[in-house]
């Protein structure tokens, strides 16, 4: 049985290196959440609200262009090779961190969060927003409270965009009343479905419907950011989940009330505490892990970091090696880290470098880099992504990626120990050695199910 | 690897699924070896295909005050398809298989699916065939993989997954293959046979690799042989965008020419809660190029198969805030093939009238979704009614057959 490093490392972090020892235990993972966020240090990424001039720029001209105005073309030429260039950056510098940094507890989490409040920048405007909705909405918040996260989540241009909100009106509004319209129910679903109760939650339709009047008047356009427009808002009180909210003179603060009573909620707990567990520890984890991790959060009020202690400290989180794989994001930066190319000049690179070491593999390996189908995010099961094209797509990076990144390439005896430590079987220590050259040992070693699996 | 070896390593994958085929449920007493010639191709429209604005009850009188910015009819550029309903006109590649008989519609269909609303569960009861009573493995599992089961001598190519979208309408103890045009694996022979030792012991690992080793060779060959045309060729080049899902219906067409009688992929994008007079153009465009990829591609092989493009579940009969459909209950079943007895649109219509509506919002289901598909496997795969209603789709009432295929 691997020790408790390997498991830190392993399925809690970005895997192990080289370059840095592994984190203890589960002390040693919470101890990095207390410390300063190095990682995003070394590797800066802008929040939303400095890239939205540019977008809302962008956005006018193309308006301006497909409308037949006259518009600087050169301008808007080198707008679009700014945000193309400033997303590869933004992009690079996201992965990078668990690629390079010490602790990547944070990476795993941040992950983890911005799969749960899956969001797409579909718009060309905000091409690869996403990178900066992430590092501003749900960063600053993975070891705090869930109901700041939601917040900062919720009333997010992205997610406002992403989800419809920006074309929800109250019927009972000025706007609604003069223009005709109405609400528009997505992002209540969401809200209650895949970000707090869950599927099976205790909510009806009756609870979607009231909450897509509550939230009317919560909007964001890009030349502004998010905006309360008392216009839009339904007027009186609405009644979600038992409790009524507003009723007076409609305001942001009617909804920021409801997402605090949403964050606590005993199925909100429930939810997000087999989420984890199922996310870091397997698909079909303990109930005693669930309910600890979720009792935990519910006497902190909602905190993070208490449902994080709860679920390092109970001994299913230490056991049974191996019952989840790796998602193909996962999967490359532990191989990137395990490598361990040079971190100059990683955030730089060209479009065909990035594409042909990272972001096109990942596709192949089934997903598009913060492109999920849909808002529930990608998949947990192992099942899900070791297909037949899934892993062809795992073999083809590891057979070609050390050769493309390395100069030099390690002996695979050597790098067994690096990249996998006790986690290794005898079998793929035996395979590492047996291989005809370094590259393909390596390559073994990185389609294994050992180094894919966590 | 040698031949041998690299044999043995594919069997050895292969071996799990291919016990999976239990005994047929065959209607008759001709008990073939075969799981018969034709072909099934199930494209499953995720978002919610608003079938009110693609097959359009511009005979309804009150759909132009419902929808005022989803203009129907003929007068607005749609295809009369029989006096009442049009097709919209997005779809006007399709036309000419309506007059020859090879498309069909039905309407005002859903899955057991009521009132959440919700995309994800909504496709997974459409992928899983059961209703809302059904939870377990069973929900887990899809009902093309349960048909299997039905089928007499199938192998893991018989039926086949196709694209990066996972399919769970595939999924479950059957073997099936699963491949996206765009995937490349070059491996020596020593790296392969590494490879296999250390999946041998890891299941997951095992089947997935064995099954990806032997496609890549498939293809590899394929690529070479004059039998493939040059539309097959296109689908091993790199795709992406609007072009996927061209290459997902010749590479499953090009499989469909061999040993594969079920396919099934995605097309997504349906989901117009906004602009969806805008919406509609690309999607339109996805599916109506797939459909006629399958058609070109299979050639001859056109006359015995059938295509079910289906839905989970329809959108609001009114049209929202922001010129575009929330999402709904009663929707609509695309049905092509050389199979189909005529052009028609099939269905119990409700019509659109307050009253008629389900929660006075949506299309009213009058027909489960699954009895269409139910049918066409029996026509097509003489599979019978008992193991239809009970295995397949467990608890389904079939009902009268609907006639769609000849």
């Amino acid at each position: 049985m691997p020790a408790a490093a390997t498991y830190a490392a392993i399925r809690f972090g970005t895997g192990l290196s080289g370059r840095h020892p592994p984190p203890a235990g589960g002390d040693a993972l919470l101890a990095e959440l207390d410390g300063p966020d190095r990682a995003a240090e070394r590797f800066p990424v802008a929040g939303f609200e400095a890239r939205r001039p540019v977008s809302a720029e962008f956005l006018l001209l193309r308006r301006a262009m497909k409308s037949g105005e006259a518009l600087d073309r050169e301008r808007l030429r080198s707008l679009t090779r700014q945000m193309r260039e400033t997303a590869r950056r933004d992009a690079l510098s996201y992965l990078a961190r668990g690629v390079f940094a010490a602790d990547t507890f944070r990476e795993r989490l941040t992950y983890f969060w911005a799969d749960h409040f899956t969001v797409r920048a579909r718009a060309r405007s905000l091409r690869g927003t996403v990178t900066n909705y992430i590092e501003d909405a749900i960063r600053p918040h993975l070891a705090g409270s869930f109901g700041q996260m939601l917040t900062a989540v919720i009333t997010h241009p992205l997610m406002i965009i992403y989800l419809d909100q920006q074309n929800s009106i109250g019927p009972g509004s000025k706007v609604g009343r003069t223009k005709g319209k109405g609400p528009n129910e997505n992002l209540a679903r969401e809200l209650l479905e895949l970000h707090s109760l869950g599927a099976d939650g205790p909510y009806t339709q009756a609870d979607v419907q009231q909450l897509a009047l509550l939230l009317t008047g919560l909007t964001a356009r890009l030349q502004s950011g998010t905006v309360f427009m008392r216009t839009r808002a339904e007027p009186g009180a609405e009644t979600v989940l038992g409790r009524d909210y507003g009723g007076g003179r409609a305001e942001l603060a009617d909804i920021e009330t409801f997402l605090a009573d949403l964050a606590v909620h005993p199925a909100t707990a429930r939810n997000l505490a087999r989420k984890l567990a199922v996310h870091f520890v397997s698909d079909t984890p303990d109930p005693s892990l669930v309910e600890h991790v979720a009792a935990a959060y519910s006497e902190g009020g909602g905190d993070l970091r208490s449902a994080y202690a709860a679920l390092l400290e109970h001994p299913a989180a230490w056991r049974d090696f191996g019952q989840k794989a790796k998602r193909p994001q996962e999967f490359i930066v532990s191989g990137l880290r395990a490598l361990d190319p040079p971190a100059q000049g990683f955030t730089e690179q060209k479009r065909k470098d990035a594409e042909r070491a990272v972001f096109g593999p990942m596709a192949r390996m089934g997903q598009k880099f913060q492109q999920p189908g849909g808002p529930d995010g990608w998949p947990e099961e192992p099942q899900a992504w070791i297909t037949p094209q899934g892993l062809a797509a795992r073999i083809d990076w590891a057979m070609s990626m050390p050769r493309t990144l390395l100069s030099d390439l390690p002996d695979p005896r050597g790098f067994v120990d690096r990249a996998l430590g006790d986690a290794a079987s005898p079998r793929l220590r035996w395979a590492a050695a047996a291989a005809q050259n370094r590259w393909e040992g390596l390559g073994v070693i990185l389609a294994s199910p050992d180094f894919n699996r966590r | 690897m040698t031949a041998t070896g690299r044999r043995q390593f594919i069997k050895g994958g292969l071996s799990l699924g291919c016990s999976a085929a239990a005994f047929p449920w065959l209607t008759g007493m001709t008990l073939a070896q075969v799981p018969g010639d034709n072909r099934l191709v199930v494209i499953v429209l995720r978002g919610a295909m608003d079938g009110l604005d693609v097959v359009q009850p511009y005979g309804s009188g009150v759909i132009a005050a419902l929808r005022p910015g989803l203009p129907a009819g003929p007068e607005s550029g749609a295809f009369d398809l029989d006096g009442y309903f049009s097709l919209h006109p997005r779809f006007g590649d399709l036309m000419p298989l309506w007059r020859a008989g090879e498309l069909a519609f039905a309407h005002a269909v859903s899955t057991p699916y009521r009132d959440r609303r919700s995309h994800f569960d909504g496709q997974d009861m459409l992928e899983a065939g059961t209703g809302p009573d059904v939870t377990g493995p069973l929900a887990r599992e899809g009902w093309l993989n349960r048909m299997l089961a039905g089928l007499p001598g199938t192998t893991a190519d018989t039926a086949f997954a196709v694209g990066r979208d996972r399919m769970r309408i595939l999924a479950g103890p059957a073997a099936v293959r699963s491949w996206s045009p765009d995937t490349a694996l070059e491996l020596s022979d020593p790296a392969q046979q590494l490879l296999q030792a250390v999946y041998a012991e890891d299941p997951l690992f095992r089947d997935a690799g064995a099954a990806a080793m032997e496609l890549a060779r498939a293809l590899a060959l394929g690529e070479e042989s004059p039998g493939m045309d040059g539309m097959a060729g296109n689908a091993m080049a790199g795709v992406a965008g609007p072009g996927e899902s061209d290459a997902l219906a010749s590479f499953a067409a090009a499989r469909l020419r061999e040993e594969t009688r079920i396919a099934a992929f995605s097309i997504s994008g349906w989901d117009t809660h906004k602009a969806q007079s805008r919406g509609m153009a690309p999607v339109a465009a996805r599916l109506s190029r797939a459909i006629l990829t399958l058609k070109a591609g299979l050639g001859p092989l056109w006359a015995r198969t059938t295509v079910l493009a289906m839905t989970e579940f329809g959108r609001t009969v009114r049209q929202n805030g922001s010129g575009g459909t929330d999402h709904g209950t009663g929707g609509l079943l695309i049905m092509a093939g050389g199979t189909l007895r005529d052009a028609r649109v099939h269905g119990d219509w409700p019509g659109l009238d307050e009253a008629a509506l389900y929660d006075r919002r949506d299309l009213m289901p009058t027909a489960d979704v699954r009895a269409y598909a139910a049918w066409v496997m029996r026509g097509a795969f003489g599979l019978d009614r008992s193991a239809l209603e009970s295995r397949v789709f467990p608890g389904l009432d079939m009902g009268a057959d609907p006639g769609v295929l000849a």
